[in-house]
């Protein structure tokens, strides 16, 4: 009975490019708002999750709660000056946001929001459109959408810029190789590369007996394929540009990376772009390895919960765990040194998604001779194989941190110098002045504020009335910054 | 153009939309070709082509290959092109063609020729598929004709029975490309005698003085002047800071604290609070000049 009303409002792929033209008219403009308000949202969110990392309190000005932040932020780049630099490109440097933005917006269409419904008393499906390459679709605007970066940077005609956009040239094209062949698995597996066959393909979990005991296996791809699933969270963030893999607006080293001279409405465009990226990425994720917009299991047992409008609301669930996990990601490590970003690329992933690619379709030639399942192939050999990688890598982690655990508990048990410190010979002074009275750097080490440190009041406060004097005295002395522009 | 006109001459309809993508598209490729040949900048030459293979990979989709298309976009557009790009840009943005002729008459010959070569294969292209019989793409795929039993299955079948011998070849083919390629872009160094980006991170921070960028003149300078050191917290300058080019030397700026007395909460003339002002007025007592 569930699986007839599932099948009945499951799209297929001849539902597709039959509606009327005001039914495209409605999921075009809704798609292009609901990009637009994931992206306010997700920016807000994320200022909101990693203030709370941080144990901050994040915006909480402007609406209920701060939730109205993102708004105030984008109506404020809108009406800020635009720069355009005098060694810019000039059609380019206009053209790049542009492109950048388009794609973005372009790859959502594919994405499966929720079963046939009936809008208007049209049935429909809730997804723009689909193709037999829906995926495919995606991964061109991801590659279309690295112009845009590319572009910006190269037009700027500066140097950050242009270093930052031939970063994320080389990030964005081997990244999405690894993204590329993760999600191959996935298509062996759906044996479709429609986006709403895939969802289709997740539907209904293997038939299980386990000891005589009777269950449905799992059927999300991130648990028959973990390794695929792994791979592709690592891979979208190094294509999104997120951090640990932002080395594109690395801040610390190229001050904004590619956008570092735009301003106003075409760095909001960039800015768009960015988020809008990561709420694709995250919605693919769902799309090929959560499930879709079905139900997860405990509200799946509930009949309805695959009917109707429910679904949305289990995938936009998903959605924001995902962009959580960006944000997770964010306030949590450390940016990548460019060789280690590039060696994890090249001879981490990519190899590793070959081997899984290999490993995948031997086991659906085996499943298909022995007349097995594949769900139950991959519960049964891939589970306990992604287990005894994952219990390795554990092992190996925990095998190289050693040194730093004793340190760490040295430390904590009250040692001063827990281990040698593993300090060369200082260097003198870097180039000495007649006036250096203070500690060196070196000798010193870091330079640590004093204690008692009393940061001067504002003279900008209101209640400056006792500051007369002081203020005058500023204005007798002609030696003071304010009138001594060298 | 001799699709289309073969499709004419064999009575098979083209259906409205083909057409209109067709007339919006086929200038768009054509003036990216031109644009292309005749753009000065090389980027911008880069850019009119990327524009013209994405125009022929919707001309793809237009065409029932959605998988072709695809493929076109995410190869050629998105792989190969970025990679020209990469070069580019590294050979730099001010780098236009230049318009001296260094062979006589080269552009002449390079015109007819290139005339005389496209007439050629065009008219090679023509006669070949002269009478070929449009037979229309399902009963080329095999398949049944309906949406879900597409492109990507024919083209599957075609590759890994027909056309084996073909892909492994031309794989082959590619893989000692980019093998040679990196052979010859491979240099031998001594074993030591450069160090990789990791070394240099430890040393920098194993030894230097700054692990860091170089500090700026932050809350502590008086000066806003590029020559003006940044202050450490004491109040003495920060000699990291100094800009490089520039002799450190004194700018006008608020009268350095003197040290100790500002700490130890004895107000005095030329400390920094009684220079920005402080509402508890401070400044306003004058007990001597402590420097």
């Amino acid at each position: 009975m569930i699986d007839l009303i599932a099948a009945r409002d499951q799209p297929t792929l001849e539902d597709f490019g039959h509606d009327v033209w005001w039914i495209v008219l409605i999921k075009i403009v809704g798609v292009f708002g609901l990009l637009v308000v994931m992206t306010l949202f997700a920016i807000v969110f994320e200022r909101k999750v990693v203030a709370r990392m941080q144990q901050r309190i994040g915006p909480n000005r402007v609406g209920p709660r701060g939730y109205l932040q993102s708004l105030a932020d984008g109506l404020k780049l809108a009406f800020k000056e635009d720069i355009m630099p005098t060694l810019a490109d000039r059609p380019v440097y206009f053209l790049a946001p542009v492109i950048a933005t388009i794609p973005a917006f372009l790859a959502f269409s594919v994405i499966p929001l929720g079963p046939t419904v009936s809008i208007f008393g049209q049935r429909t499906p809730l997804q723009l459109t689909d193709a037999p390459i829906g995926v495919l679709i995606v991964l061109a605007s991801s590659a279309m959408g690295v112009y845009g970066i590319v572009l910006g940077g190269w037009a700027s005609g500066s140097t950050y810029p242009l270093l930052g956009s031939l970063r994320s040239a080389a990030q964005m094209v081997s990244y999405e190789i690894a993204m590329g062949l993760s999600i191959v698995a996935v298509f062996l597996y759906a044996g479709s590369m429609s986006t709403s066959e895939i969802v289709a393909a997740q539907a209904n979990g293997t038939a299980l007996s386990f000891f005589g005991a009777d269950f449905t296996g799992p059927s999300w791809f991130a648990v028959l394929l973990p390794v695929s699933f792994v791979i592709y969270v690592i891979a979208v963030v190094g294509e999104t540009n997120r951090a640990p893999f932002d080395l594109p607006e690395a801040e610390s080293e190229l001050v904004g990376g590619f956008h570092t001279e735009y301003s106003s409405l075409k760095f909001a465009l960039f800015f768009l772009a960015e988020y809008v990226n990561m709420v694709t990425v995250s919605a693919l994720a769902a799309t090929l390895f959560l499930g879709g917009w079905r139900a997860p299991w405990p509200i799946s047992i509930w009949d309805g919960a695959n009917t109707g409008w429910w679904p949305l609301l289990w995938f936009f669930a998903k959605v924001v765990v995902a962009l959580f996990v960006f944000i997770w990601l964010r306030g949590t490590l450390p940016r990548l040194r460019y060789d280690q970003f590039m060696r994890l690329g090249w001879k981490v992933l990519v190899p590793t998604a070959l081997v899984w690619i290999l490993v995948v379709a031997t086991m659906r030639t085996v499943s298909r001779e022995a007349d097995l399942d594949g769900g139950e192939i991959a519960v049964f050999v891939g589970v306990p194989i992604a287990l005894v990688v994952l219990a390795g890598l554990l092992v190996a982690s925990r095998v190289s941190n050693r040194s730093t655990r004793i340190a760490a508990a040295r430390a904590a048990a009250g040692s001063i110098n827990p281990t040698e410190p593993e300090v060369l010979p200082a260097a003198g002074p870097r180039r000495g002045s007649a006036g250096r009275t203070g500690p060196s750097r070196s000798e010193g080490g870091f330079p640590i504020p004093p204690m008692d440190l009393a940061v001067p009041p504002s003279p900008r406060l209101r209640s400056r009335e006792s500051v007369v004097v002081g203020t005058g005295r500023r204005s007798s002395a002609p030696t003071l910054e304010e009138d001594g522009d060298v | 153009m001799s699709a289309l006109a073969a499709a004419a001459d064999t009575g098979v309809q083209l259906g409205t939309g083909e057409a209109v993508a067709f007339w919006i598209l086929a200038p768009i490729a054509v003036l990216g070709a031109l644009g292309m040949v005749f753009s000065r900048n090389a980027v911008h030459s880069a850019l009119f082509l990327v524009n013209t293979m994405l125009a022929l990979g919707i001309f793809y989709v237009v065409q029932e290959a959605p998988f072709l298309g695809a493929v076109q976009i995410i190869v050629y557009t998105g792989a190969i092109m970025i990679l020209f790009l990469f070069v580019l840009m590294l050979v730099g943005r001010d780098t236009s063609d230049s318009v001296v002729e260094t062979l006589r008459g080269q552009r002449v010959a390079a015109i007819v020729l290139g005339v005389g070569f496209a007439g050629l294969v065009g008219a090679g292209i023509a006669r070949a598929t002269e009478g070929t019989v449009v037979r229309g793409l399902d009963a080329v795929q095999g398949g049944s004709g309906d949406a879900a039993d597409g492109n990507i299955e024919a083209i599957a079948r075609l590759l890994f029975t027909r056309y084996l011998l073909a892909f492994e070849v031309t794989s082959a083919l590619l893989i000692t490309a980019a093998v040679g390629a990196m052979i010859l872009a491979h240099t031998e160094r001594e074993p030591g005698s450069r160090q990789s980006q990791k070394e240099l991170s430890r040393a920098r921070f194993l030894t230097a003085d700054h692990p860091q960028t170089l500090p700026g003149p932050g809350v502590y300078a008086r000066a806003n002047s590029i020559a003006a050191p940044g202050r450490l917290p004491d109040g003495t300058p920060s000699v990291a800071s100094f800009s490089t080019g520039i002799e450190p030397q004194d700018v006008d700026e608020l009268p350095p604290a003197s040290l100790g007395a500002e700490r130890a909460g004895i107000p005095h003339r030329g400390g920094t609070d009684a220079a920005l002002g402080t509402l508890d007025g401070t400044g306003s007592s004058r007990e001597g000049d402590p420097s």
